[in-house]
């Protein structure tokens, strides 16, 4: 019986049993931010310990950058403060961090990748739910808390539970207009948002076998909002291109031996999965949420459903709740709901080709009145790609405002909030109430296509009608 | 620094109804601007009491005859979203030594263990039963065992679960792991020495 990339890379990487039947866990790369890092040098400090691997922790700031007035100090006193003490934990225990003025600043789930940091077969954590994007390089990648930043910080190991293993399988090809963000909120849909709970996903199949480094991330990137803590995609060729030439990657004669050890670590053709899911690719439609959980969403040509669909009394409740926080009623049509702010950006969709692919069909559009649109790069290496490729003055010249790098309306942790009941086109990850810095504001999840034609026509809208999308130019 | 094993704990409770109550809800981004956990108990559920103008909202969360409560019983998926620890600090910040729900979000869950929270699940239709007995009797005794996986509320009881680590190390009292952790050093730096990647 083989195994697969899971098990290998737990096996290789698993320290000892302790006493509650967990495992010590060895994090082989650990990723830190602002919010989550600060009370865990705090409590390191408490107790009179060092960072043991100082090398293996890389720093940047993202959560609370402003995305426009960004020279400091920064008007929110507490924001400053953060970016300040990140500065001085990674000075004292000597670790790497991309700072505001180094060109390498970004959310932290766009700049390992882009580094090279983020490698096949290794470990990583880092105190963020999404870390779970780096799967797709075929890491085993979770998101842990403070205390387990701690851990990973005196220890470079955490104590875990192994995880069962879900294979999803997608095959086939995705109709014109249809992304990955549809298949992971697809997939979200139909197992629900606690269906990974205790397991790991490994997304497979043709549909994935062709996918980018960055749409694979995508994927991985919403795991969590499946309740799956972990998700990955086994590494390919598609995987080593990527990884080539960039600077944390294995250089010279170490990169031929590293490519050899990733690919001994992919799922072998006989492992057993703890459960399998096959979906055929045709059947996803582009995915719009509707509600106030990412497993709320439906095709763009469905309606919203009515109370009275959900199952049990609980799915009832719920349905209730997001209609009256979405303010819709419940059987009507989701296309044609009016928004007030389209957003670009995230750890979900912040890359560059997702700027790349809305760029494509936006020359020669407006911004509806009344629309505030923002794009906000990923990273700063993201922004500077695309400036040079000329992308931020086709969005300005279609009336988006382009911003600096940083997670901003994703969390709202810094100045970009909604404001009052604003209805938000979202390509970011979460659709919480609340999530967008209003208690009232309202999120709709969708692709950066999605996104954009919600900009344009100012109402959630199919993105292949608004752009002629998949229809050959002289039909 | 070994942490007293935790093998029961007993308080009044609150019921916060409601499936796939989420980390945002728990606690809202915005309070999370801030060095240390100090103080994130006031912020528990800030959005969920509160109107946009600061007044309270009618919920069982500003009702006084839960005010003591020690107890949280909720939903499904309760904790989904984030990783933040802030949402298990501002709980037990706020007073609150367990939770019980129909299902945990698995961060959620490892997080709360760790600050030695206990968090049980509890069938619906027995969270029912339980919440019923509350409204009726907000100053009710609730005794969750963790040894015997009973919640006693008066005189019956409903059985609950948890995750064999969790139990286990509430019951040996390791649950914040890092002692042990640290005791398996030499064994990580084998490890490590193992891992190419590790030493490039």
């Amino acid at each position: 019986m083989g195994q697969s990339l899971f098990e290998k890379v737990w096996n290789t990487h698993a320290v000892r049993q302790l006493s509650n039947g967990q495992t010590q866990l060895l994090i082989g790369t650990h990723l830190i931010h602002e919010v989550t890092s600060p009370q865990a040098f705090g409590m390191l400090r408490d107790r009179g310990l060092s960072v043991k691997y100082p090398e293996r922790t890389f720093a940047t700031v993202d959560h609370i950058v402003p995305t426009n007035e960004m020279t400091e100090p920064y008007s929110d006193a507490l924001a400053q403060g953060m970016i300040e003490e990140l500065r001085r934990n990674c000075a004292e225990s000597n670790i790497k961090f991309f700072d505001t003025n180094t060109g390498m600043q970004g959310i932290v789930h766009i700049v390992g990748p882009e580094q090279g940091i983020t490698q096949p077969g290794t470990t990583i954590a880092c105190g963020d739910s999404h870390t779970s994007t780096h799967g797709a390089f075929g890491a085993i990648a979770f998101g842990i808390g403070t205390s387990q930043v701690r851990d990973v910080l005196a220890t470079q190991t955490i104590a875990l539970n192994k995880l069962k293993v879900r294979r999803i399988n997608v095959d086939g090809e995705l109709r014109p207009g249809v992304y990955s963000k549809d298949v992971i909120l697809y997939i979200i849909r139909l197992l629900g948002t606690k269906g990974g709970n205790g397991f790991a996903y490994e997304y497979g199949g043709s549909t994935f076998d062709r996918m980018t480094m960055e749409e694979r991330m995508t994927v991985c990137n919403m795991s969590i909002e499946g309740g799956a803590r972990v998700g990955y995609v086994n590494p390919d060729e598609i995987t080593f291109d990527y990884l080539k030439g960039r600077p944390y990657s294995p250089q010279g004669s170490a990169w031929k031996e590293a490519v050899e050890s990733w690919k001994s670590i992919t799922s072998d053709a006989d492992c057993n999965y703890d459960d399998v899911v096959d979906i055929n690719a045709a059947d996803i439609e582009p995915t719009v949420t509707w509600g106030i959980t990412p497993g709320q969403g439906v095709g763009i040509n469905e309606n919203i459903p009515a109370v009275d669909e959900g199952k049990t009394q609980s799915e009832r409740d719920s349905i209730t709740e997001a209609l009256e926080h979405m303010q819709f009623e419940g059987g009507s049509p989701v296309k044609g709901k009016k928004i007030d702010v389209a957003f670009l950006g995230s750890c979900t969709n912040g890359r560059l080709s997702d700027l790349q692919e809305v760029a494509k069909y936006l020359k020669g559009r407006k911004v509806a009145e009344g629309v505030q649109a923002i794009v906000v790069p990923g990273s700063q290496i993201v922004s500077l790609i695309a400036t040079e490729l000329g992308l931020d003055k086709i969005y300005k010249e279609a009336g988006f405002e382009w911003r600096g790098a940083g997670c901003s309306m994703c969390l709202a942790m810094n100045p970009d909030k909604l404001i009052g009941d604003q209805l938000c086109a979202s390509s970011s990850n979460r659709n919480f109430k609340g999530r967008q810095g209003s208690p009232t504001g309202r999120t709709m999840l969708m692709s950066p296509l999605m996104v954009a034609a919600a900009a344009i026509t100012g109402e959630i809208s199919d993105a292949r009608e608004v752009f002629g999308v998949g229809v050959p130019v002289s039909a | 620094m070994a942490s007293e094993p935790i093998k029961q704990v007993a308080g009044t409770g609150i019921y916060v109804p409601g499936d796939d109550i989420d980390t945002d809800r728990i606690i809202p981004a915005r309070f999370m601007k801030c060095i240390t956990f100090d103080g994130l108990g006031e912020y528990l559920f800030y959005d969920v009491r509160k109107t946009e103008d600061g007044a309270d909202k009618k919920h069982n969360l500003n009702d006084p005859r839960f005010s003591g409560a020690s107890i949280l019983i909720s939903g499904n998926n309760f904790g989904c979203g984030s990783s933040r620890e802030h949402a298990p600090q501002s709980i037990r910040r706020a007073g609150f030594n367990a939770v019980i729900a129909g299902s945990f979000a698995e961060i959620f869950y490892g997080n709360s263990t760790n600050l030695g929270i206990v968090c049980v699940t509890v069938t619906d239709a027995d969270r029912e039963v339980l919440g019923k007995a509350i409204e009726v009797n907000p100053g009710l005794e609730i005794t969750i065992d963790v040894n015997d996986h009973k919640v006693w509320f008066g005189d019956q009881y409903v059985t609950c679960d948890m995750r064999p680590g969790a139990r286990s190390s509430l019951l040996i009292g390791t649950y914040d792991p890092l002692d042990e952790l640290l005791e398996g050093i030499e064994e990580v730096t084998k490890t490590a020495e193992t891992l190419p990647y590790m030493s490039a």
